[in-house]
């Protein structure tokens, strides 16, 4: 934990220093200016903090931005949801923006080799579990035992199908899916509604859908760890960026993730 | 004036994307495994929801323009309803009603019918949201023409059939092409609808559409490609629909 400060703090004087070099002569690294003014000249931050977050961040992010709003009445937090995939894509095509938190670090990396973001750190970690309808009406008791139960999970090309994938590995199993979706939300839905018996999402999709579906539980799932980074966008305002970061790190971050299922690198 | 800026509006963006796909890769893109199950399973199940349409729909176009029946208006107003509709909702309103505790699917699944994530659901999902293309084509075709036609052909003592036959089906022929053709290029777009009623299984219920938002996750340009082959089809079918009308 004392590392993750240390480089929280490392990070916003690598920050400082990007902002006095985007203050002066502007590298042009990135695309798209921001909105909100770049050269500010010290002390108090103020003006529009724009965050780009994954989808399944709503509302950790949401609570998060009312919390430095409250702490910094000059800055207006601005929010914008979407999958990882769509939210790196914006980026690169030059959307205004100060941070960039995404559900996993394939697509982090992706903006980051494009000189697109700035130093990431992962600020939590979400583990896959197995659920079921309210009541387990198909009897799931695991993932080994799934015959005939209709098992939705997500496609191994998003980062929820590689956690279950990984999870069904560690179990010694093969899943044989009904339906390998493209979002984690698209298998909730599945499982709430009840066309399907069983499906694979995070714990922190099992915890947001209350009392819609039970949790089974799956031997080694707390051991599967995907992990949220945030960066700061190159191009934006590296002063709000670092206030962001530094509260998704610290508190009230760590206890707004943690209330949401959320584990805490 | 505003002519040429709608007509930049909507070619404009056919021609960015253009611009971005990657040519050199597009062969090797489009022969995936991946790629040629959901292009086969596109083309399967939009030409199985075409027939559907044109089965039922036929007839509802008919008796939509041709009989006075009371709530026809009404008629009139669902059917077309899926063409205003986002489709997750129409795919919502399939799963409310087909889906294992749907309105009918409960009981179908008691009867050993489960459309759950079959290829079925995917056809079932095309149908209704191609249904009101075909509709509305051929019943606008019914009213502006015929009537008078067909009066004539009968009072010169042509049967009821000779005049559907000789008369009715060739004026309405151009009309039923083009939105047979426009009902199947609906059915081949379908994503929302089938995503949200049907699922995503590779060969199973995967479909084009499906395939290239998969795809955007992990190869922006593989998603690009596929793309580039969806608007191909959709064109061809676009220019068919004109010839049938000339």
């Amino acid at each position: 934990m004392r590392l993750h400060h240390r480089a929280g703090a490392l990070l916003v004087a690598v920050l400082a220093a990007l902002a006095g070099c985007t203050g002066g002569g502007s590298d042009g690294a990135g695309a798209g200016g921001p909105s909100a003014g770049t050269a500010r000249s010290s002390g108090e931050a103020g003006g529009e903090l724009v965050v780009l977050a994954a989808a399944s961040l709503s509302e950790v992010v949401e609570e998060l931005a009312a919390a430095v709003e409250a702490a910094h009445p000059s800055v207006e937090v601005t929010l914008s949801f979407g999958g990882s995939a769509d939210l790196v894509a914006q980026v690169l095509a030059g959307a205004p923006a100060d941070v960039l938190m995404t559900a996993d670090e394939t697509t982090m990396t992706r903006a980051e080799d494009d000189g697109a973001v700035t130093a990431p750190v992962v600020v939590a970690e979400n583990s896959p579990v197995l659920v079921v309808p309210t009541g387990n009406p198909a009897g799931v008791t695991g993932l080994d035992d799934l015959d005939g139960a209709a098992l939705v999970v997500c496609a191994p090309l998003v980062p929820c199908g590689t956690a279950a994938a990984e999870l069904a590995r560690r179990n010694g199993v093969t899943l044989a899916p009904v339906s390998e979706e493209s979002a984690v939300t698209d298998v909730l839905g599945k499982v709430t509604s009840g066309q399907a018996d069983a499906g694979v999402v995070y714990a922190t999709d099992a915890r947001r859908a209350g009392g819609a579906v039970d949790v089974v539980d799956v031997p080694g799932s707390t051991d599967v760890l995907n992990r949220y980074p945030a960066a700061a966008v190159i191009g934006g305002d590296a002063e709000l960026a670092a206030l962001w970061l530094d509260a998704v790190t610290g508190e009230p971050g760590r206890t707004v993730l943690a209330d949401a299922g959320f584990t805490l690198p | 004036m505003p002519a040429a800026v709608a007509a930049t509006l909507v070619a404009l963006p056919v021609l960015g994307m253009l611009a971005r796909v990657p040519w050199d890769r597009l062969p090797g893109l489009l022969t995936t495994d991946s790629a040629l199950a959901a292009l086969g399973l596109s083309l399967r199940t939009s030409v199985a929801a075409t027939a559907i349409v044109v089965v039922l729909g036929a007839p509802l176009a008919l008796v939509l323009a041709r009989t006075r029946l009371p709530g026809l208006r009404v008629v009139r107003t669902l059917v077309l309803l899926p063409l205003v509709l986002p489709p997750v909702v129409s795919g919502l309103a399939l799963l409310a009603t087909l889906g294992r505790r749907g309105l009918l699917g409960a009981r179908l699944e008691a009867l050993g019918v489960d459309i759950a994530f079959s290829t079925a659901a995917v056809v079932l999902a095309q149908a209704f949201v191609s249904l009101p293309f075909l509709v509305l084509s051929l019943e606008g075709a019914v009213r502006t023409a015929g009537g008078r036609y067909e009066q004539v052909a009968a009072t010169l003592g042509a049967r009821p059939t000779t005049v559907l036959r000789r008369v009715s089906l060739p004026l309405l022929l151009p009309a039923l092409g083009s939105g047979t053709a426009l009902a199947f290029a609906r059915s081949l777009g379908e994503f929302g609808a089938t995503l949200t009623f049907a699922g995503s299984l590779e060969g199973v219920t995967r479909t084009l559409p499906l395939e290239i938002y998969l795809q955007r996750e992990t190869d922006p340009e593989a998603a690009l490609a596929l793309s580039v082959l969806l608007v191909a089809v959709a064109v061809v079918v676009v220019l068919a629909t004109h010839r049938t009308r000339r």
